[in-house]
């Protein structure tokens, strides 16, 4: 059985999604994918377990024995990224039920069930695997049910948002096979531990060098990270609110995880100190971190204010990932876990507030802290650990972030840091602002607080998130053990200019 | 184009071939080129066929939306379900080898199993497709 769960982690969803289209409208679909959902995230929580104690999970698809076969290959970083996709689909689902209801038309409901099993069997797919090309299989998977998700959004903008996504996201993938095709012509393996045995020797050719951009490229796309993050605000947006709480809590997490996989674990590290990849990252990630909350702040749109600030966030990743030390790696995947908790909270309060009053603007939210006490101490104190204040989840990232950077003496990077929390102040107090302290508007007077079915998941999260803030033997116990598997090298050896 | 007496015969004789050579490709597809993917095109574009000469409440008739809603989902579900059952005879998911009695026919009847999923699920889709569009604007 034990090994078999690294594969029951995709089939269940899979075989789950298209039952569920065709199950009879009403709640039994959404009935069916709860359950899904839960199993997974046993399974995905006794996976980490086991690797925690075990070691290495690896599994022959077909009984096809690698580097020919498929193989799944699950260490303490998919694991944990796994853990992070499976949980935070369990908690939506609850949430799901009336907010589906209430804003997506009642004949698409059992589709829309099916794309967001879809989505999550992609996801899932994409973390189990150790084969490259199998990367890419999952990622569509992944990508067109999320851009169908996208696309269920009430106003007709959805439609748009999700077709600058669809073609976006398409030139990513497409950029990621083609970077995969060349490595392939060159190494004529596509399994990830093989081409990390036989890139090293390959590392001056040309065509390892264009097929490695090719696929940087095409990730940094999927994640968006800055300036290819373009179509992230618009998507988030105008999604329905189930799919922005599970799209941003793990679609991006899932594309940083391949981008960790392709940089640490297949490419050599003498190819990656000779190109100039870590200073990049360094400099989207500072570019990401003042611009994009600089956008956040003159948002309108609360979700558009937190999508904005959710490329803010995946800069500070992005910035671990740049020092590509073992804190900044460190940094990066505690990073990602409390991102998708304090994340998924907020568009999740958001959608309490949607479910209420119908709309997201902020000039309709005047004063619906007081009528909303729930929803609004949410808001809160996740926007507190946005921010990063002690006691919180985001503390302790930004803390590993800021350690990572000073072991550099990246002075510059330790201000842009501090610099990117004080715009998150500013954002995250323009949001408290109008929740609190202007007067309520005629409109919302009868508006009263959302029901306990939306209540529950988000005060779980919101409850996760000064739970790893005060208890980090997870999440940085964890990540440390992550940061160890992918082999991150010694700081000494990094030259980069931003550092210096 | 419900009178066109040429349209219509031609249409008449050549669907039941089509159907046929697609059937062909599903099955002779693990020992020639061919496979589940091809034949469902195929198999579709005979119905298309059908649709476009006779009308798209005729085509509908023959194959109502709900049905093929039915067999899309079923195809997937018997392709992955294809690899639950090695699961459940001791052997790694979609290991065919222990499905039948030698080596050669599990993979031979694993493979049939997988390619007759594939085709269901890709002419259901290609239907419903063609369904949605051509159905554009009608009442």
């Amino acid at each position: 059985m034990g090994n078999h769960i690294s594969l029951l982690l995709v089939v269940i969803p899979l075989i789950a999604a298209p039952i569920v289209a065709v199950l009879p409208r009403g709640r039994l679909p959404w009935l069916a994918t709860l359950i899904i959902t839960f199993i997974c995230a046993v399974l995905a929580s006794s996976q980490l377990w086991m690797v925690l104690n075990d070691g290495v999970i690896s599994y022959e698809l077909g009984g096809w024995a690698p580097p020919w076969g498929i193989e799944y290959r699950i260490d303490a970083v998919n694991a944990l990224v796994a853990l992070i996709v499976a949980a935070i689909a369990a908690i939506t689902l609850p949430y799901a039920l009336l907010s589906a209801e209430k804003e997506i038309p009642q004949q698409q409901i059992p589709l829309f069930y099916s794309a967001f099993l879809l989505c999550l069997t992609g996801l899932l797919g994409i973390t189990q695997t150790g084969d490259l090309f199998n990367v890419f299989v999952f990622l569509e998977i992944s990508s067109l049910s999320s851009y169908a998700l996208i696309s269920l959004g009430r106003n007709r903008q959805a439609l748009t948002s999700a077709y600058q996504y669809l073609i976006m996201g398409t030139i990513g993938a497409t950029f990621f096979l083609i970077g995969v095709g060349l490595i392939y012509s060159q190494t004529g393996t596509l399994n990830m531990q093989d081409l990390a045995k036989l890139l090293p020797e390959l590392a001056h050719l040309k065509t390892v060098h264009t097929g490695f951009a090719f696929i940087m490229i095409g990730i940094a796309l999927k994640l968006a990270m800055y300036p290819l993050h373009l179509w992230l605000p618009n998507a988030y947006t105008y999604a329905p609110s189930v799919v922005t709480v599970f799209l941003a809590a793990t679609a991006t997490k899932v594309a940083i995880y391949i981008m960790l996989r392709v940089l640490f674990t297949i490419f050599p590290n003498d190819f990656l100190l000779a190109t100039p990849t870590y200073d990049i990252f360094i400099l989207s990630g500072m570019a990401a971190i003042i611009i994009a909350s600089i956008y956040a702040i003159y948002q309108s749109n609360i979700k558009k204010l937190l999508a904005y600030s959710s490329v803010a966030q995946i800069g500070y990743i992005a910035l671990g990932i740049g020092f590509a030390s073992s804190k900044g790696i460190t940094a990066a995947l505690v990073h990602l876990f409390n991102h998708a908790l304090m994340k998924a909270a907020l568009f999740m309060a958001v959608g309490a507030i949607i479910y209420r009053i119908g709309s997201c603007n902020m000039k309709n939210i005047n004063g619906l802290g007081k009528q909303m006490p729930w929803t609004f101490g949410a808001i809160v104190i996740a926007g507190l650990s946005l921010i990063g204040i002690p006691g919180t989840a985001g503390f302790i990232s930004k803390w590993y972030l800021v350690t990572a950077a000073l072991e550099q003496q990246a002075w510059i990077s330790v201000a842009v840091i501090l610099f990117g929390s004080l715009l998150a102040v500013i954002y995250i107090g323009k949001l408290i602002e109008a929740l609190y302290f202007k007067p309520v508007t005629d409109s919302n007077q009868s508006v009263q607080e959302a029901p306990l079915l939306l209540l529950v998941p988000l005060w779980v999260l919101v409850c996760a998130n000064i739970y790893f803030g005060l208890d980090t033997s997870l999440t940085v116990g964890v990540a440390e053990k992550a940061a160890d598997v992918l082999g991150v090298i010694n700081t000494s050896s990094i030259s980069g200019v931003m550092n210096k | 184009m419900k009178r066109n007496p040429i349209l219509r015969i031609v249409a008449k004789f050549l669907i039941p071939l089509i159907i046929l050579f697609a059937l062909y490709v599903q099955f002779h597809g693990d020992f020639g080129p061919g496979g589940g993917f091809q034949a469902g095109v195929i198999f579709s574009a005979a119905l298309i066929l059908y649709a476009l000469v006779f009308g798209l409440d005729a085509a509908e008739k023959i194959i109502p939306p709900h049905i093929l809603r039915i067999l899309a989902s079923a195809g997937v579900v018997l392709y992955a379900s294809v690899g639950v059952v090695s699961l459940f005879l001791g052997a790694n998911y979609l290991d065919y080898s222990v499905l039948g009695s030698t080596q050669i026919k599990g993979q031979h009847l694993g493979i049939l199993l997988v390619e007759l999923g594939v085709g269901m699920t890709v002419t259901a889709v290609m239907l419903i497709i063609f369904f949605a569009f051509a159905g554009r604007g009608r009442p």
